[in-house]
């Protein structure tokens, strides 16, 4: 199920303003990859290109390539719709859907991959809140509003609406950065448990988190304000927090930043 | 979202300084607002007492029983006057216009506001509340003279296959209940248009990009994040309309006049409204007697806008306490 992610050469734009620039890099399979880098620098962007969720965005558009499993996600054939449908994505704040319940929050990929049996949606909700980690904490309360969930159970609710619908990727854009320090431990667990299926990204701006959840670190920085973000290095989660090969990588994870 | 604990720059205190103007123009502004509120209420409240004070002495000395008979005679010598024809007419007129306005104005809140490109949707938006300019009596006018042509045969083919419903038989000549319905519907287009977009407009892009995310296509987002969103709003905004279509008055008189008496059950029948009842007979109102007759009738119209503006103004709160 997990696939691999290469990109090459990728140049992601917002109208004329080129945000991130010549980003290349292998994803492998089975393995969370976290990036970091100080805010601004294009880590959102660059992720948002990997489910083509940039393009949702007036202007937002891409050069060069981005594959899954060898298969070109911008060809011209390629539904963007589809692509999301296989590579889900989990966003800063929570966001489930306010009007629903918390079933119908889980439900509502299903359903709109035209899942109708009540047998199957019920199967489906429950193993994907128990992989979240929020079955036991909710189960008694499927029919109430999502939203009434606190935040880092909000979170996970999140999570268990992403992974229902079986994607192959999961991207995470900054998960915990709403959340208080033991929702964040329950999210972080929940990382280490996902990786046997799925292949995840994450951005994080916690260095400590990624160095807990992560096999691999992207190093993301920009020149100055107004440049576009790039990738400066990626490499082995313990290498890059060890012995990072560039040196702006090691000022910035030693926090002698700017 | 409640759970979020957050730091803003709202709940920071203000310092000490600068506040003590600010304070000055606090109080200012709360006293002009609280004044202005209070002028308001004042003045509803004179309205009522107005209407009652007028309309009990006629009521007392009707004849016939107000809500429930199917008269209208007034002379100064006796009073016998009841409004079920009126209420009926008022309602239905102003329902239909609902039923047909609603649906439009959703379908194009949502397309200026989702599928339309910036530039199209401004000046397609302008447009749509450029037929609030319309002033009522062009409306009338142009519905009775212009757009009856194209309302009788369809009424004629309505009539062919739905007749039997009795609320669809036989379409009397010149002005009906159902042209009326449809001007009014023009006419409350605008407001509800407005207030939809709106509403559509502040579905939260965290919303619409979880529906997304979720591999839903620009409908299926739409269905599911900007409908449940906005429908609070839309309903209130069809409220809105609704107290708008009960109280107008020119053009529906214009329209029903032509056939004042016929009234029957059907939509294509003719009929009067409060307003229009009121309105057609303004030359009766120098009789106190008199008067007080058609005033009973405007109380009923008061009463009516009243409760529907008063559901409407609930539901919108209802919507602040569940966004955010
Ligand atoms: N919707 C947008 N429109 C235009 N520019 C944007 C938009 N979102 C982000 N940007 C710009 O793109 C750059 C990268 O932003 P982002 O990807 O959010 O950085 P990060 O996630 O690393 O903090 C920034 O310069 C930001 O101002
Ligand atoms: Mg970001």
């Amino acid at each position: 199920m997990a696939q691999r992610i290469d990109v090459k050469d990728l140049n992601v734009y917002y109208s004329s303003f080129k945000a991130v620039e010549g980003v290349s890099m292998a994803v492998d399979p089975r393995t969370v990859t976290a990036f970091i880098g100080p805010s601004g620098c294009g880590k959102s962007t660059f992720l948002r290109t990997l489910n083509r969720m940039h393009e949702v965005i007036p202007g937002g558009r891409v050069e060069g390539s981005v594959q899954l499993n060898g298969r070109d996600l911008y060809a011209k054939e390629v539904d963007p719709v589809a692509v999301r449908r296989t590579v889900g994505m989990v966003f800063q704040r929570p966001n489930p859907f306010p009007t629903m319940s918390i079933f119908d929050n889980v439900a509502a990929g299903l359903r709109l991959n035209g899942e109708k049996r009540k047998k199957v949606l019920a199967e489906r909700v429950e193993k994907s809140l128990r992989g979240a980690n929020l079955w036991n904490e909710v189960k008694d309360r499927l029919a109430k509003p999502g939203a009434g969930l606190s935040g880092g159970q909000q979170q996970r609710l999140c999570i268990a609406r992403a992974i229902a619908v079986q994607p192959q990727v999961l991207l995470m854009d900054e998960p915990c950065s709403a959340l208080d320090p033991i929702s964040t431990m329950a999210v972080e667990d929940l990382i280490n448990e996902l990786k046997t299926e799925y292949t995840i990204v994450i951005v994080t701006h916690n260095m400590q988190q990624a160095a807990r959840v992560s096999d691999r670190t992207a190093f993301f920085n920009l020149a100055a304000t107004g440049k576009p973000g790039r990738l400066v290095e990626i490499n082995d989660t313990d290498k890059i927090f060890s012995n990072p090969t560039e040196k702006a990588t090691e000022d910035y994870i030693s926090g002698r930043f700017g | 979202m409640s759970t979020i604990t957050g730091h803003s720059e709202l709940d920071a205190e203000p310092s000490g300084d600068s506040a003590s103007t600010g304070r000055r123009g606090d109080r200012i502004f709360s006293g002009l607002a609280t004044g202005s509120g209070i002028f308001i209420i004042v003045l509803v409240v004179a309205v009522a007492v107005f209407l009652l004070s007028q309309a009990i002495p006629a009521l007392l000395d009707n004849k016939a029983n107000f809500l429930l008979d199917r008269v209208w005679e007034v002379n100064d010598s006796e009073l016998r006057f009841g409004i079920p024809d009126l209420l009926y007419v008022t309602v239905v007129s102003s329902l239909v216009a609902m039923i047909i306005a609603v649906p439009i104005a959703i379908l194009v809140a949502l397309f200026l506001t989702q599928y339309a490109p910036a530039r199209l949707a401004a000046p397609f938006g302008y447009l749509v509340d450029l037929l609030a300019a319309v002033p009522s009596i062009v409306y009338g006018l142009w519905g009775f003279f212009v757009f009856r042509e194209y309302v009788e045969p369809v009424q004629n083919w309505l009539a062919d296959y739905f007749g039997w419903t009795k609320l669809l038989e036989e379409p009397v000549s010149l002005g009906t209940v159902f042209l009326a319905s449809i001007v009014l519907a023009i006419m409350i287009l605008p407001i509800v248009t407005a207030i939809s977009r709106e509403v559509f407009a502040q579905t939260p892009s965290t919303h619409k990009e979880a529906a997304l995310a979720l591999g839903a296509t620009r409908w299926e987002m739409i269905r599911t994040a900007v409908i449940p969103f906005g429908t609070p709003g839309v309903i209130s905004a069809a409220m809105l309309g609704l107290g708008r279509a009960l109280g107008e008055t020119i053009a529906v008189t214009i329209i029903v006049s032509t056939n004042p008496g016929a009234f029957r059950f059907s939509l294509f029948s003719g009929g009067e409204t409060f307003a229009s009842k009121i309105a057609n007979n303004a030359g009766e109102l120098g009789s106190s007697t008199k008067a007080g007759a058609y005033i009973a009738a405007g109380l009923v119209l008061f009463i009516l806008t009243f409760l529907v503006n008063a559901a409407a103004r609930i539901i919108i709160e209802r919507r602040k306490a569940f966004s955010e």
